[in-house]
């Protein structure tokens, strides 16, 4: 992809060329810090799912989740997916952006292999095309079947975590029965990926200033292979510098860790809740 | 969340509701088997090593790494981390890193958390552990063969790992239609699906996974040797060692066997199964043209019981069940002779490290 035949000279960011791995992976990296951000952001703002209890959040987004896999009928899975519009657009949260962040991403994988779907789903056609090529009806339904169930899914997911802070998320699993100590484990890890995630942008943005030019590709695969053997080894130590840490401040078990009962259910929450059950159900029923 | 290998990452709407919960049911005693792992060998550092180890995994997952042709693509880095913690404790950390991309980052379906942690964080750190120590044999600590083994365990790990997902997929047609036949999950069929898992990821995705394990496996031997002794010494148990791999293994032919036998249930299925159709049919799908061999090769197989009846439903849902077990035995078989190749070329003399 890249000519490496040509003089290295430095590119400026802006120049949209092939750029080497250090500038995709960091690229990458402050993608997924945007992303954390501006998710705690939309969950600081006034809106209808912002104020709903979490553990209510989990469970209705789990029981539409299973209702969209569980739906034979286009119909209703299209209805579900304007639920999540409406529910986007009730709590602050742009709807364009919603829209595209789905959107932009099926292609990747969906588009792949709903495309060819299409064509070669046997059924009666439905449009013909040049090379012989022919739309069934069948191809069609599949490829619409893939296409909702993945960005209605997706979309529940991001209702989720664009409406509620990552900790609330965690404490919420609680009440599906998820042990505290796993809890615990995810809020830690949840916590270290940034700690390291900077860590890494630090590595690379440092490499990035040490280099004119562009490296080779056997120059980028001994780079990467030092930078994750670093990255290993400072992680392994950090975990034991964290375990002393925490003895230090009299941690033995994980058995009384903070856990849901800092939440309370009010009026609105258990409202939400028998909605969110009834909706589920209906879609169940309907798209039988 | 466009920067993971997102081919791997089942999304959800591919797989039926009763397959992600079959396969979330064959992760819980892996999840068992690492937790009580952990705590046996480390328990109360258990914690924030597990978390870090989680977090490690799932940065690693975000490198970008270049191969030779110019492509470049992401690991999965299943492999790395089962050589570094052991296979036991790597499905752990793996599936931590998967679940915080399914739930955070939208990657891989919060429905298909069993799915994918079973492909990306059972499969593959086992298989590439198990090979990994093989070649590896008990070889001293910085040996080339380690890095070899790192390769090659990566390589064939995912690969591994590509051809259960393309089962998992392969298999939905074959159980769920709409009213009209039009496939409710994924639409293809075994013989379509596991091509086109395996022959991409044989050539790239797998390349990274092994690429990314050799290479840090040849870092820490230049630099910090006693990472790579971790997964082989827990506690000084050397001696469980050449029986623990082997139970280790037996749980993933238990997963295999259930997969196996739960393939019959597409008799049950009806119409005709996908991509097995005749050449009248294909005719009727409003295809122009039938290549002559296809018309003439026919007949070849199952004339006796060609048509709509009961019968012949059998005979071509029989057809994806041989060639799972095909697929399997393949797998198999080729582990197996990679047993014997080095077990045989490399009897134990590995003790004397350092």
């Amino acid at each position: 992809m890249t000519s490496r035949a040509e003089p290295a000279l430095p590119q400026p960011a802006s120049v949209r060329r092939r750029n080497g791995m250090v500038e995709r992976t960091l690229a990458g990296i402050s993608q997924a810090m945007e992303h954390a951000l501006f998710a705690e952001e939309t969950a600081r703002r006034a809106g209808l799912l912002q104020a709903l209890d979490p553990r209510v959040k989990v469970l209705a987004m789990l029981a539409l989740l299973i209702a969209v896999a569980l739906s034979r009928s286009l119909a209703v899975i299209a209805g579900l997916y304007a639920v999540t519009l409406a529910l986007a657009w009730a709590s602050a949260i742009p709807l364009g952006f919603f829209i595209k962040r789905v959107w932009l991403f099926l292609p990747f994988f969906t588009g792949v292999i709903a495309l060819p779907a299409l064509f070669i789903t046997p059924g009666p056609p439905l449009a013909q095309l040049p090379l012989g090529l022919a739309i069934t009806r069948a191809g069609a339904t599949t490829a619409l079947f893939l296409l909702l169930r993945v960005s209605t899914s997706v979309s529940l997911a991001a209702l989720l975590i664009f409406t509620t802070p990552w900790n609330d998320v965690l404490k919420a699993l609680g009440v599906l029965r998820v042990p505290d100590a796993v809890i615990l484990i995810f809020g830690m890890t949840y916590r270290y990926i940034y700690l390291l995630l900077r860590t890494a942008n630090d590595m690379f943005l440092s490499r990035k200033s040490r280099v004119v030019g562009r490296l080779s590709g056997a120059e980028e695969r001994r780079m990467i292979g030092a930078s994750a053997g670093v990255l290993l080894g400072k992680s392994l130590h950090l975990s034991s510098e964290v375990y002393l840490a925490m003895q230090s401040r009299g941690y033995r078990s994980h058995s009384h860790t903070p856990s849901v009962a800092t939440f309370v259910m009010r009026r609105r929450d258990w409202a939400a809740l028998f909605i969110a059950a009834l909706i589920a159900a209906a879609a169940i029923v309907l798209g039988r | 969340m466009l920067n993971s290998p997102a081919y791997m990452h089942i999304p959800d709407g591919y797989l039926s509701p009763l397959t992600s919960l079959i396969l979330f049911i064959l992760v819980l005693p892996f999840w068992y088997r690492g937790v009580r792992g952990l705590r046996r060998r480390i328990n109360a550092r258990n914690v924030p090593l597990i978390a870090l180890m989680a977090a490690f995994s799932f940065i690693i997952m975000m490198f970008n790494v270049p191969l030779p042709g110019g492509t470049t693509g992401h690991a999965v880095a299943g492999a790395l981390v089962a050589i570094v913690l052991g296979p036991d404790i790597a499905v752990i950390a793996i599936s931590i890193a998967l679940i915080i991309q399914a739930i955070f980052f939208g990657d891989g379906g919060i429905l298909q958390i069993g799915a994918n942690c079973f492909n990306m964080a059972v499969v593959l750190p086992y298989i590439s552990y198990a090979i990994y120590r093989l070649i590896a044999a008990g070889r001293p600590i910085t040996s080339r063969r380690r890095v070899v083994g790192a390769a090659v365990g990566g390589w064939i790990g995912l690969t591994v790992a590509a051809f259960f997902a393309a089962v998992e997929f392969g298999i939905q047609p074959i159980f769920w239609h709409a009213a009209d036949g039009a496939p409710l999950y994924a639409p293809y069929s075994l013989s379509v699906a596991i091509p086109a898992m395996v022959i991409p990821h044989m050539l790239i995705a797998s390349v990274i996974e092994g690429l990314v394990a050799a290479l840090v496996v040849l870092y820490l031997q230049r630099a910090n040797t006693p990472v790579l002794e971790m997964a082989e010494r827990p506690a000084g148990a050397v001696e469980a060692e050449a029986s623990g791999s082997v139970s280790r293994l037996r749980w993933l032919w238990v997963g295999l066997i259930i997969l196996v036998i739960a393939t019959p249930l597409g008799l049950l299925a009806p119409g005709t199964a996908w991509g097995e159709w005749s050449s009248s049919q294909l005719a009727n799908m409003g295809l122009m043209f039938i290549p002559h061999g296809m018309a003439a090769l026919e007949n070849l197989w199952g004339a006796p019981l060609a048509g709509y009846d009961l019968p012949a439903l059998g005979n071509t849902s029989l057809g994806y069940v041989l060639s799972a077990l095909v697929g399997v035995a393949l797998v198999a078989i080729i582990a197996w002779l990679f047993t014997r190749l080095f077990a045989s070329a490399q009897p134990h003399e590995g003790q004397k490290e350092q």
